[in-house]
This record gives C-alpha cells, structure tokens and sequence, in this order.
C-alpha cells in the first residue's frame, strides 16, 4: 500500500539530470527525514538517469519516466526508458565495467546505486527498454 | 559549475563549486585541462567544500585528468568531500591514485 505516488516524464537530456534528482529528493523529503538517506536517493536516481541519458536512445533523444512512491516503510523509485536496452545486464552490473570506455566513464553507475539503496532491481528488453527499481528503507 | 584555480607556489588548488553530473562533466574537463596546459605546478589539490554534489560521472571526470597528468608525475590530492561524495570516492577506490589529505 503506497500513501503518495508521483510520476514524472522528461527529454533524456543531460541537463534534465539536476532537476530529476531533485525533484525525487524534493519528494521523499515528505516522509523521509534524515539528510544522508535523502543524498543518498539524490545520488542512486542520478546515476539511473545519467545510464538512461547516455546509453538508451544511442544519439537520439527520448523519454525517461520516474514513478516514485512512498510507502509506510520504503520509498520505492522507477526509472524507465524506452530504450534499446541492456544486451547483458550482469556484466553491466560489474563495478568499472562500461561499453563506452573511450568517453572517461567510470563504469560505478550499477555500483553507486546498490551501494547507495537497500534494493536495486534492474529488467531490460533489446530494443524496448529499461527499468531500473530502487528501493530505500525508511526508518522513522 | 564553477571552477576555480589557483596556483600557490606550484601547487594548483582548484575549488569545484555546484553540482558535477553528465551536463557539467564537459564544461569541468575542458576547463581543468586547459588550465593544465597553461599552467607549471608540481602538484594539484581538488578542494570539494562548495561541490554540493557529485556522481560517478565525476569519478570517469577525476581519472581522466589523473591519466592525463600521470605523463607529467603529477601528484593529485583531494580535500574536503562531503560525506556523500566520500561515499563515491571510497567506492571507487580513486583515494589509491590521487589521496585525500587534510
């Protein structure tokens, strides 16, 4: 049983980034009080939505979805695109592991978030996209 | 974003401001690594006090000027992350090429 859902739609452009993470921080900020669990969703959406910015659409723009909601225990947060998806989501996960090495990434982006929510769930179809789930427990 | 140099003595201090993400990775870059072109230091400390944020973009940012000044000897330092950041950094292991100092 969620008590609050938002849900929000934007261009997959890198300067949609500030506004996403903040707008999901902004949010949660409604029942999750402490500042370190609120840095710490700010910063796994930011990497969910960079990984839908540089690898879904290729070089092409479209759109990435967040669903959020708060429930009594957890936040539970979607990112979704509708992307080319991932061809090999484990490998994906491997800390350093990134299939555009030649850009300076530093293939931490799965990494960061496991490390920065209590559950990370990741599904993704070739050529209809991803959706990465991120779960923090609240602690009230 | 906001970069900010300042060489003392041969030691390049450069304070980050704001939020370093996708969007202001290729603003930091360019401007990181002309300066290192103008510049003659020995070392280079990146103070985080006023980066507000920061997410594993910045960490593909920080090793890509290490590999560029790796050439030179350059030693690379960091100082002040917040305790987010710090969670990356640690993460990362990036404090093995370039330590954070006090």
């Amino acid at each position: 049983m969620y008590i609050n859902e938002m849900n929000l739609t934007f261009d997959s452009l890198s300067e949609n980034e500030s506004f996403a993470r903040l707008a999901v921080a902004s949010f949660c900020s409604n029942v999750v009080k402490d500042i370190e669990s609120i840095s710490d969703i700010k910063t796994a959406v930011s990497e969910a939505v960079t990984n839908a910015v540089v690898h879904a659409y290729d070089k092409k723009i479209g759109k990435i979805t967040i669903n959020c909601f708060l429930k009594e225990d957890e936040v539970k947060i979607e990112i979704i695109d509708n992307g080319i998806g991932i061809e090999d989501i484990d490998r994906a996960k491997e800390p350093f592991y990134t299939s555009k090495p030649d850009m300076e990434r530093s293939g931490m982006g799965f990494t960061v978030m496991e490390g920065f929510v209590d559950k990370m769930i990741v599904e993704s179809y070739k050529d209809k996209g991803t959706r990465v789930t991120l779960i923090k427990n609240i602690s009230r | 974003m906001n970069v900010e140099c300042k060489n003392i003595n041969n030691v390049l201090h450069i304070y980050l401001q704001g939020e370093l993400d996708e969007y202001t990775a290729k603003f930091t870059r360019e401007i990181l690594d002309s300066t290192f072109l103008k510049e003659k230091f020995n070392e280079v400390i990146f103070d985080f006090e006023n980066l507000e944020f920061m997410d594993s973009t910045g960490i593909g940012v920080l090793i890509g000027r290490y590999k560029n000044l790796k050439s030179r000897s350059k030693g690379i330092y960091i100082m002040n992350p917040n305790p987010t950041i710090e969670k990356i950094m640690k993460m990362s292991g990036i404090y093995e090429i370039m330590p954070k100092i006090s």
